[in-house]
């Protein structure tokens, strides 16, 4: 009946820890590379009874700890440099010092669980339990208070006769030959099998419905919402509250915006002129931003000089002259006036310009009209 | 015979077959709970009750029902979050530095002290959630790249925190479960295939397993992976207590504001964690019959840490005073005598009774080797650390530089209701712990049983040397 099997290896049990020290070695002298020991816990000395290499897990460990530094650094580089630089109490914006913790938290991190993940995966090949030493009686008395040693059949020099002898010599309690299982053996593992398709569906399923109940159902559920309502009316939304079902109120009349006098001038050009007097200094300061605000707002139809002649020359009809004798001769207050609502199509600039940029825009008037109109007496 | 006078007497007691252990450790996942079981896990779920329903009241009425207010903007939640940290720092200490020291004492405790590191940490971890009143908004304090380009702020210790402790409870599950590897292929080769449960069992423990062999090929890599990772959570325990304490320390409260803080953490903490695995010890090895491998002598030694780390908390609090005053800084002064004689005087006078004085006693052997005493003491111990936490916290922001916004600070019985249910949840994680893992390695157990280990190894070195 056994003749069908196949052949894994030959297992011996010894009963103590000298005896299996010993069978170590002379299973190494007699030249067997394919065995092991099996022991219930780490038998000191073992590892150069089997002639067994230093574990490299080590040098592992390190790599993976430098590179779990340099990703530590390069996240806090790339997120608070490259990223979203931010100013944090004056704070370098990367402060060495600072990220030291984080640094070494990660290192920590990333040596420990990723050395611990290689060991299992590619050293010992985990998770397997399909072994053939899995589930024989020599594997529950090793696990447990027995001390045990196989040599494998595809060792060069295994025979099953010979192998067998040389345990009993050693003093070997129990000798057995382990076979591989054969129902596991022709076990073929296929995708496309209905059970692991249907599996992965439901997994699958169950995975998208929990993604999209919990990001677009529950986190607007109470209390998950309550960060996002609250007991007040935005801008834009409709009230029933209020009559003209508007939630934006209006300013009570005669509500006055800061730094904003109201035009009182605006029905009489003439009263205007009279009555308003332009308040500021001729500095460099008033000219200035008047200049800047002319070449802004005015330049475009009246030109950088005041001309009339300027890029605008066609699709607009051409404003007169800011020099002629008539606008010359305009008191300060009357320019004002029409700065502030329009002249023919010239529109109102009242929202663009607040009152004292008006009167800056003034005195650059009267300087580039001075300029232009030049006499001898000037040029002295 | 010179081999015989320096052998070291085993840390278990008598000599024990090895299939005795395996079955004295592994007996109670065999056998139903008994009503003792039961009593201490309906007490637990209580504590967890009453827990849950004043954090459920907490998140559905707002935070407004705690106690924290301006000044004191920082109460229980950081309180309880410290010491349950504080709480989890002995059993690394226990399965990691012991074990660089080659303390074969730590074999017996190791892996039992490894599981309250978890949970501890499992609790503590709840208090920074719970404290932003929206805990399913936790996810912001990871950085992950979202829609707004928003990232964490790296220089802050609160973030750091965040990478302390979930890295210590990452590094920790992973030490404790390696260690686990070994014990649970020994479960499930002592199970027959014969029951409904029994396979239901087997297959877990194989899967959990992961199918290990107990392959000298193996133990030679897996000791490896042992050492590495008692070396890196060796630095890593001291680094997440001293983070901890950088959430005070680089604040410019007075009375936080103390280089001392780091190492005074760390002290106070591996002190509180000795203390609650001696007290939780001392049921386990009475309750499961385990007297002979957590023996009396492993207890006297953890006393004995207590003693130590008990001094180094005492001279730290000296040790501020003494700043306080060398300084000549006003403030400070001022920050440690309210300490001891302000408002808060009971609390500080309890917490230097508890943590310098009570441990005291242990000087004695007779007190220190007597189980019902060295209980009462540890029992001592954590509350005066809890004691110590509600000091730092508290007293410097109840009264911190403006007099005129000074208050007192009273927890509201939501506080304590949290604080009940962090204790029922740490010890309900606990029992069942108890029930479903081995709490004592069983593999470190056998390594380390008188006539485990060959004897003729140190002679055949002689030999080869040319004897």
């Amino acid at each position: 009946m056994e003749n069908n099997k196949i052949l894994h290896s030959m297992s011996a049990i010894f009963t103590s820890p000298d005896d299996i020290m010993k069978a170590a070695k002379e299973i190494v002298k007699a030249g067997y590379t394919k065995f092991d020991i099996h022991t219930p816990y780490p038998v000191h000395g073992m590892d150069g009874a089997m002639k067994l290499k230093r574990s490299p897990l080590g040098y592992f460990a390190f790599a993976l700890g430098a590179v779990g530094a340099m990703l530590a650094l390069l996240l806090m580089w790339s997120t608070m440099v490259e990223s979203y630089p931010n100013n944090i109490g004056g704070k370098p914006l990367f402060p060495l010092p600072a990220f030291i913790p984080v640094t070494f938290e990660v290192t920590v991190l990333l040596a420990s669980v990723a050395t611990v993940v290689s060991m299992i995966v590619i050293f010992f090949r985990f998770p397997n339990n399909s072994h053939p030493l899995h589930d024989t009686p020599y594997m529950k008395k090793v696990s447990s208070d027995k001390y045990g040693a196989v040599i494998e059949s595809d060792d060069p020099n295994f025979d099953f006769d010979n192998v067998k002898e040389f345990f009993t010599g050693l003093g070997a309690e129990t000798v057995e030959p382990i076979y591989f299982d054969n129902d596991e053996l022709n076990v073929k593992h296929n995708i496309f099998e209905p059970k692991f398709i249907t599996g992965l569906t439901i997994i699958a399923i169950t995975v998208s419905a929990l993604t999209y109940f919990t990001l677009n159902k529950l986190i607007f559920m109470e209390p998950f919402n309550w960060m996002m309502t609250q007991q007040k009316l935005s801008a834009q939304s409709p009230s029933n509250f209020f009559k003209d079902g508007f939630s934006m109120r209006e300013p009570v009349s005669g509500t006055v915006a800061k730094n904003n006098m109201p035009y009182l001038y605006s029905d009489s050009v003439d009263l205007a002129e009279q009555v308003m007097v332009n308040p500021l200094d001729v500095d460099d300061k008033n000219l200035n931003v008047g200049k800047v605000k002319y070449n802004t707002y005015c330049s475009p139809c009246h030109d950088y000089n005041g001309n009339g002649q300027a890029r605008l020359n066609g699709q607009f009809p051409n404003p007169p002259s800011l020099h002629t004798d008539k606008v010359r001769n305009w008191k300060d207050g009357r320019i004002f006036h029409i700065i502030t609502v329009g002249q023919n199509t010239m529109p109102a600039y009242a929202q663009q310009l607040s009152d004292e940029e008006r009167w800056q825009i003034i005195t650059y008037i009267r300087a580039l009209q001075r300029a232009m109109n030049a006499t001898e007496e000037d040029m002295k | 015979m010179s081999i015989e006078l320096t052998h070291e007497p085993s840390v278990i007691e008598g000599r024990p077959a090895l299939k005795t252990i395996d079955a004295s450790i592994i007996k109670p996942m065999n056998n139903l709970p008994d009503k003792r079981f039961w009593a201490a896990m309906g007490l637990t779920l209580t504590m967890l009750g009453i827990g849950a329903l004043a954090l459920g009241m907490s998140f559905y009425r707002g935070l407004g029902l705690w106690g924290v207010n301006n000044p004191v903007g920082w109460g229980f939640a950081i309180i309880n979050f410290v010491f349950w940290v504080g709480i989890g720092h002995a059993g690394t200490l226990i399965s990691a530095i012991l074990f660089l020291f080659r303390q074969k004492w730590r074999t017996g405790i190791a892996r039992f002290a490894e599981g309250m590191t978890i949970f501890a940490v499992m609790t503590a971890g709840i208090f920074p959630l719970i404290h932003v009143g929206r805990p399913w908004l936790a996810g912001y304090l990871f950085p992950y790249p979202n829609q707004h380009s928003l990232w964490v702020n790296f220089t802050s210790p609160l973030l750091w925190d965040v990478f302390a402790v979930s890295t210590y409870f990452t590094v920790s599950f992973v030490f404790w479960y390696i260690g686990l590897i070994p014990d649970f292929a020994t479960m499930r080769d002592r199970l027959a295939n014969s029951t409904m449960v029994e396979k239901v069992k087997k297959t877990v423990y194989s899967v959990l397993s992961l199918g290990w062999r107990f392959s000298n090929r193996h133990w030679s890599h897996y000791e490896m992976m042992y050492l590495v990772l008692a070396g890196f959570a060796t630095p890593l325990v001291l680094s997440v207590h001293t983070i901890v304490s950088f959430d005070f320390a680089v604040s410019i409260m007075p009375g936080w504001h103390t280089t001392i803080f780091p190492p005074y953490f760390v002290a106070g903490a591996v002190f509180s964690g000795f203390a609650m695995v001696q007290n939780a010890l001392i049921i386990i090895r009475k309750v499961y019959d385990l007297e002979y491998i957590i023996t009396l002598d492993t207890l006297e030694k953890m006393n004995k840490i207590i003693i130590l780390t008990g001094l180094m908390v005492g001279y730290a609090y000296g040790m501020e005073f003494f700043i306080a005053w060398y300084s000549g800084h006003e403030v400070e002064s001022f920050a440690f005598v309210n300490r001891a004689f302000g408002p808060y005087a009971w609390a500080y006078w309890i917490m230097v009774s508890c943590n310098v004085i009570a441990p005291q006693f242990f000087w004695i052997k007779k007190l220190r080797t007597n189980i019902p005493f060295m209980f009462i003491i540890a029992v001592l111990v954590n509350v005066g650390m809890w004691f110590e936490r509600f000091v730092i916290t508290v007293t410097s922001l109840s009264r911190d530089y403006l007099p005129s916004s000074w208050a007192y600070y009273v927890p509201t019985i939501y506080d304590i209701g949290i604080l009940i249910g962090s204790f029922g949840w740490f010890f309900t994680l606990l029992l069942i712990f108890t029930r479903t893992m081995p709490v004592v390695s069983i593999a470190e157990v056998k390594a380390v049983v008188d006539g485990s280990q060959p004897t003729h190894h140190g002679l055949e070195h002689h030999s080869e040397e040319g004897h």
